[in-house]
């Protein structure tokens, strides 16, 4: 089981990858008969950089190696890996990373490999968040973690996510690490595209772009990996729009898929203003009781974590000098919560969407290729009291409600604005 | 010891630290601080320092030795959030202090930078200007009357107690009220000045805004609206206020019911739900969604979707007085 299982879709990307990974690899293994000390403990510094090309690629000697003349990927020193939110943009991005620091390429069971995975490879930084910006403080310490030399690989990977979640301020504190990094030091940066990422740091990046996987793959994946029945999995997987973490989430966990399609009768059932106020409430209710369920799990699991990190037991009053770490700790936590409730809030918005397209589509006579395939009649019946100039009406609002909840408009307000698109203003007035 | 002097009765120093939460009256004594440096030397060489954003050896090197000994004056402010590049030159700087220089540090109070705030405590050269949160009516008062002192004015002791009573919020509502009655009365403030001027401030909160807008009423809404503002009153909790006023009508509107049977349903006391019920009156459910649709809009204006809130405060309460949708303006 190598570093590439478990991935949903990318073939084509995984197997460029998987090329130039043993490529790096093999090149160790065999190094240039030019460069005959490369076997000594302190490699000179031209032995300890891979093959390495800068997206300029204007230096063609050392672009490819001899091992993989054909690989059309060249191992760069900064990365951007951009997909959608749940196209596994991370994980690819992490898989990578191991291949790059494994002997063999990405065996998956070396102790490198094993390392990788659990999260604790000395070479393997990994910054992550999810809070609705990166703090600068954090890219600094990984920027200064950038400057060390690798201490059991040949390389040092870095590895940020989200990292369209940095201000402009603290992109340049990034984009003068990437310019000159040190030679044995790769960046991974992963976003959902390169619109987000400053033009400054797009330009020294080789992006990789992930497509969205299918449902067919997603499902199959969620199969492999929960052991859930087939028909639930492509349910679920197309429910979630072939986002992989909320087809996993819809299929393991019943009171998710009653929480969706409880949003979904929601928007169906409106039919006056008192009902867009109400629906809004329950909205709102919906997408908090996901993030609690979400939230609560995810927190428990960190904390107890964090309190055997800090030799603590979880049922013992915190002792005196711990509780200033355990105070910060609780207080971050509480961030995450108030940024995964705007994910559940975007969750609704973009399951509601998939409604609106729906009816629209019935609308026009296709009846083939619906998301909400279990709601198809309740649906039908609600295009038919609808122009198609009304439904397109409706999917602006959702769009508009979207970009309403990233500018921090309360999400009762965004809801209902948008609940209000639905109803038929001639029959009110 | 450095010596601690009110901000009301500042003085200078080689070393002056301006400690403490109340950034109104912070602001004041640094105000004075530099007018009296000022007319001592009108070619005073004048800088400031943001010891967040700070560049290292800066301070060192503005407060350096000059060739010609001239005084120069440096204010440095956000101490209370400063990088550790800004501590460690601070801290070498204020021990070996130069007569010719005042470096004034603003520090607004928490932990950070404590080691400086401590070092300077002990030095002779210093004075510690404090300027902690002003919450007695009779420390409001003094401040009331330093603010009147300043411009050379007077104000009764009825109109001040009056005005004092009026402002129980916080301070810089309370000194823009200063500024107003210095601004627009001729003579000696009375009692009767601060009742024309800030008489029916209690009721010129949001709500009274929204409801007059609800009403119809566009004229008298957007005078109020001003008055809110200019009072202190911030967009952002106005455009709340008009959210739950219309979230009521928008629940009670063609819904039968008894009040206290609504109230239970709707979760509200029966008074909000008769209100509402009043206040629907007249619109139809279709303006009534129109109007949160406006709302949810200057809600993403106000919080940075629009550069000017107060013009997008300003739309939305023409669209809701006329009833009519913000597509349409
Ligand atoms: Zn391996």
């Amino acid at each position: 089981m190598d570093v590439w299982q478990g991935l949903v879709g990318q073939t084509e990307i995984i197997s460029q990858l998987r090329r130039l990974a043993e490529a790096n690899a093999a090149r160790y293994r065999k190094p240039d008969p030019s460069a005959d000390d490369a076997s000594a403990d302190s490699p000179s510094a031209d032995d300890a950089s891979p093959v390495l090309a800068q997206p300029t690629a204007g230096d063609e000697t050392r672009v490819m190696p001899e091992a993989d003349p054909d690989s059309d990927i060249r191992l760069a020193h900064s990365w951007l890996f951009t997909g959608p939110a749940g196209s596994g943009r991370s994980n690819l991005a992490l898989a990578f990373a191991a291949s790059l620091l494994c002997p063999d390429g990405g065996c998956g069971s070396c102790q490198s490999c094993l390392m990788a995975r659990s999260g604790n490879h000395p070479d393997l930084r990994v910054l992550r968040t999810e809070k609705v910006i990166i703090e600068i403080d954090d890219v600094r310490d990984i920027v200064a973690a950038s400057y060390l030399s690798p201490s059991i690989s040949r390389l040092r990977i870095q590895v940020i996510e989200d990292a369209d979640r940095m201000s402009e301020r603290t992109s340049n504190v990034l984009l003068k690490a990437i310019e000159e990094p040190p030679s044995s030091t790769i960046w991974i940066l992963c976003s959902p595209s390169e619109a987000d990422m400053l033009p400054t740091i797009r330009s020294r990046v080789r992006t990789v772009r992930l497509s969205t996987p299918t449902v067919e793959q997603v499902a199959d994946f969620i199969v492999t990996a929960d052991g859930v029945d087939p028909a639930l999995a492509m349910r679920s997987a197309r429910e979630a729009q072939s986002h992989i973490g909320m087809a996993r989430r819809l299929a393991t966990d019943a009171d998710s898929r009653a929480r969706r399609d409880a949003s979904v009768l929601v928007l169906l059932g409106i039919v006056s203003s008192s009902h867009v106020a109400k629906g809004a409430q329950d909205l709102v209710a919906i997408a908090e009781q996901d993030t609690q369920a979400a939230a609560t799990l995810r927190t428990e699991r960190d904390r107890s974590e964090f309190f055997r990190q800090l030799g603590l037991p979880l049922d013992a009053p915190v002792p005196a000098q711990y509780r200033a770490q355990v105070k910060a700790f609780d207080e971050s936590n509480k961030r995450l919560i108030k940024r995964s409730l705007l994910d559940g809030v975007d969750r609704i918005l973009l399951d509601l969407e998939s409604v609106g397209r729906d009816a629209l589509l019935v609308r026009m006579g296709v009846n083939d290729g619906l998301i909400n395939v279990e709601r198809a009649p309740e649906i039908t019946a609600w295009a038919a009291k609808r122009t198609p100039a009304q439904l397109v009406g409706y999917l602006d609002a959702i769009a508009e409600a979207l970009t309403r909840t990233t500018r921090n408009v309360t999400p009762l307000l965004a809801f209902e604005a948008m609940l209000a698109a639905v109803i038929d203003k001639e029959a009110v007035s | 010891m450095a010596t601690k002097v009110p901000w009301n009765r500042p003085r200078t120093a080689p070393i002056v630290l301006v400690s403490g939460s109340e950034s109104v009256t912070a602001e004041r004594a640094i105000r004075s601080l530099r007018r009296d440096a000022r007319a001592l030397y009108p070619d005073l060489e004048y800088t400031t320092l943001d010891a967040v954003e700070y560049s290292p050896g800066s301070l060192l090197s503005l407060a350096g030795p000059s060739l010609f000994g001239e005084p120069r004056y440096i204010e440095v402010t956000s101490v209370e959030h400063c990088s550790d590049e800004f501590l460690e030159d601070a801290l070498r700087y204020v021990v070996s202090s130069a007569d010719d220089v005042t470096v004034v540090l603003r520090h607004g109070g928490g932990n950070r930078g404590k080691k400086l705030l401590d070092t300077i405590r002990k030095l002779d050269t210093a004075v510690e200007i404090e300027c902690s949160a002003i919450t007695r009516d009779q420390d409001k008062q003094g401040f009331v009357l330093a603010e009147f002192d300043a411009a050379g004015r007077r104000i009764h002791p009825q109109a001040l107690r009056k005005l004092v009573d009026a402002f129980s919020g916080d301070l810089p509502e309370l000194a823009s009220a200063c500024q107003q009655l210095i601004a627009d009365v001729a003579e000696d403030v009375t009692e009767s000045d601060v009742e024309t001027y800030f008489g029916s401030r209690v009721e010129a909160t949001a709500f009274t805004v929204a409801a007059a807008a609800i009403a119809g009423r566009t004229g008298e809404a957007l005078v109020t609206l001003r008055h809110a503002l200019s009072t202190g009153a911030s967009p952002v909790p106005i455009v709340a206020a008009f959210a739950m006023k219309v979230r009521l009508m928008a629940k009670v509107a063609g819904v039968r019911g008894g009040g206290a049977q609504l109230a239970k349903l709707i979760g509200a006391a029966p008074w909000q739900i008769n209100q509402a019920r009043t206040e629907a009156q007249g619109w139809s459910q279709a303006q009534i969604l129109e109007a949160l649709t406006t709302i949810a809009e200057t809600d993403a204006a106000v919080k940075g979707a629009e550069r000017d809130p107060i013009y997008a405060v300003e739309r939305m309460v023409r669209c809701i007085a006329q009833r009519e949708s913000i597509l349409h303006v």
